[in-house]
């Protein structure tokens, strides 16, 4: 005890010397780091837009074309409809898969290693086709003479509905995948618990299951619609009028393929980005209850950092000085 | 419907009818025999606690009761209801998932883990149920869900979520929640297992509450204390079989049998 009392009134001379400044290492490699990468981009920015080669001007003149714009509607209602209807197919697959009935289950299963085990683009071609395979299409009994509907395979099934079809079947087997994941996710104590209050099992489903799997499911799903509009790209092989296929349809009439390109490229740009505004939300949706404050949304952002700028800053209380000696 | 006259805490006046029967139930899990013809009667409006070693088959009986699990043979009697089955000949047939959850409306459960739903508040964990199967107008189970949480102490914390709820208090909205059924029977599997030893007291004290107040439970537990406090049977297990059951007193302090005494002594 003394020892160390001795010892802190040996230290105390010199303790002045300790009211010292620690400063952080200089990391000179992140300034040229940045510098070199920045002198890269404008290398490249400049080489873009001082390129002779490329005529600007076609660009935004053929950027709000009638047939580009045509285009990006067909774009967005075949992502649309390819992505509502294969969700809904998706489901009825994840059940399968999941489903105590063998029979069921693997034919879910072939199903998906199917439609994921070969490309898509050879998928498209092949629906593009279906009038080889079968002449007539009809509605009826398996296996029996009874025929309630039948037609005329090439009139039903357009590049259009091939498209869908191919798209469709196609995505609701990835999209089966993220949906089963997201049941397995859920505690199966969650079941016990409903079913003991007196829940069915489809209630159980549609009212605690569902909602809780749908926190796994929505951003790899958001994905999926991203790479769903992009994919519709391919639809160009069976002539439908997509806005890529609108764009190259244009440019082999005028021959600005780069410029044409840049336009379908800048709306998929803008499209996709638009998609991540839903998928923000929704995650805050299902994210309730997971964490214990939720973020605040970019609205809510803005109107925080309005709400705090606008006061005057308090002023500073003054300080008292506290004489040491 | 006959309107039952409000029991009487005092349980020692003549013997209540059993609300819950369990006559020699068989249940297997592939070729291991988790209960071998167990046979119980549990008094309307009294405690029966239910101890033995894990393993002793003991949960696995509660949840038989609400048909959790399916039984192999036997019978479980609720209201002078078959549970889970319905009597054809000789021999008892499964009933349809629909039947079954109309049947358990009258029995809640409480478990180990919660169980709550973490997508809902506290207070819409205790009101789905009533508003989406009893039909309870939106208001209405409201209210009565605010006078539950009151009652297990947790009026303030109707809108937080789960994730938001310490152990105890999270297991106090799950009794909550139950009792929003208007059950006739509690289960209660281990509902103090999971809970650090300090968050214990106020889930047990809110099952004390319960039982004065007439409720028929069955517990199964560890809690020594609660058992000998609260219980009118205690039920002691192993291997599948009831092997001693009587007044708290009895089995807890004189038991008959070595293996009663050697659980005791393990716990103690």
């Amino acid at each position: 005890m003394t020892a160390l009392h001795d010892a802190t009134l040996a230290l105390a001379p010199d303790a002045t010397d300790d009211d010292v400044v620690a400063i952080p290492l200089r990391r000179p490699w992140r300034w040229i780091s940045a510098a070199v990468v920045l002198l890269l981009v404008a290398a490249f920015a400049s080489s873009v837009l001082t390129n002779p080669n490329i005529d600007f001007a076609a660009i935004g003149e053929f950027l709000f074309d009638p047939r580009i714009l045509e285009g990006v509607w067909l774009t967005l209602l075949i992502t649309a409809i390819s992505m509502i209807v294969s969700t809904v197919l998706a489901i009825v697959v994840a059940a399968m898969r999941l489903s105590s009935n063998p029979v069921l289950s693997t034919v879910a299963w072939f199903y998906v290693w199917a439609f994921r085990g070969t490309p898509l683009l050879v998928q498209i071609v092949l629906w593009g086709y279906l009038g080889l395979l079968y002449a007539k299409l009809t509605v009826g009994i398996p296996f029996t003479d009874v025929v309630f509907w039948q037609v005329n395979t090439n009139e039903l099934i357009s590049a259009f509905v091939a498209g869908l079809l191919a798209l469709t079947l196609n995505q609701a087997a990835y999209s089966s995948e993220i949906v089963r994941a997201g049941m397995l996710s859920v505690d199966e104590g969650q079941r016990e618990a409903s079913y003991s209050l007196g829940m069915s099992p489809l209630y159980t489903f549609r009212r605690v299951l569902l909602p809780q799997a749908m926190r796994v499911i929505i951003p790899p799903m958001g994905n999926e619609t991203i790479s769903m509009l992009k994919n519709t790209s391919l639809l160009s092989v069976i002539a439908v009028l997509e806005i890529y296929t609108q764009a190259t349809v244009i440019s082999s009439q005028n021959l600005k393929q780069v410029e044409l390109l840049i336009v379908a490229s800048l709306w998929y740009l803008f499209m996709t980005s638009v998609l991540s505004i839903p998928q923000y939300y929704l995650e805050r949706r299902y994210g309730r209850g997971t964490s214990r404050t939720l973020p605040p949304t970019p609205l809510q952002r803005v109107r925080r950092a309005l709400a705090t700028r606008r006061p005057a800053p308090a002023p500073a209380p003054e300080t008292k000085e506290v004489s040491v000696v | 419907m006959s309107a039952t006259a409000p029991i009487s805490p005092t349980v020692a006046e003549a013997p209540a009818r059993a609300l819950v029967e369990i006559r020699r139930v068989r249940k297997s899990f592939g070729a291991h025999e988790v209960l071998r013809d167990v046979s119980l009667a549990v008094p309307e409006g009294t405690v029966t606690v239910l101890l033995g070693p894990s393993g002793s088959g003991k949960s696995t009986l509660l949840r038989c009761i609400n048909h959790l699990e399916t039984i192999d043979g036997g019978r479980i009697i609720v209201d002078g209801e078959l549970i889970g089955y319905r009597q054809a000949g000789h021999n008892i047939h499964e009933m349809t998932p629909k039947q079954i959850a109309r049947q358990r409306r009258a029995i809640g459960m409480v478990f180990q883990r919660f169980n709550l739903f973490p997508h809902l508040t506290a207070l819409e964990n205790i009101t789905e149920a009533p508003i989406g199967i009893g039909g309870v107008p939106r208001a209405r189970a409201r209210a009565r869900a605010n006078e539950l949480l009151d009652r297990v102490g947790l009026a303030a914390f109707a809108g937080h979520y789960p994730a938001q709820l310490s152990g105890g208090q999270q297991q106090r909205v799950a009794i909550a929640r139950a009792l929003a059924m208007d059950p006739k029977l509690m289960l209660f599997d281990e509902p103090t297992s999971a809970l650090d030893p300090e968050l214990v007291g106020d889930v047990l004290d809110v099952m004390r509450e319960l039982a004065r107040d007439g409720m028929t439970m069955i517990v199964v537990t560890h809690e020594i204390g609660f058992a000998r406090g609260v219980a009118d049977q205690v039920v002691f297990m192993d291997g599948g079989v009831v092997v001693e059951a009587g007044r708290p007193e009895d089995v807890l302090d004189h038991p008959q049998r070595q293996r009663t005494r050697n659980f005791l002594e393990s716990v103690r």
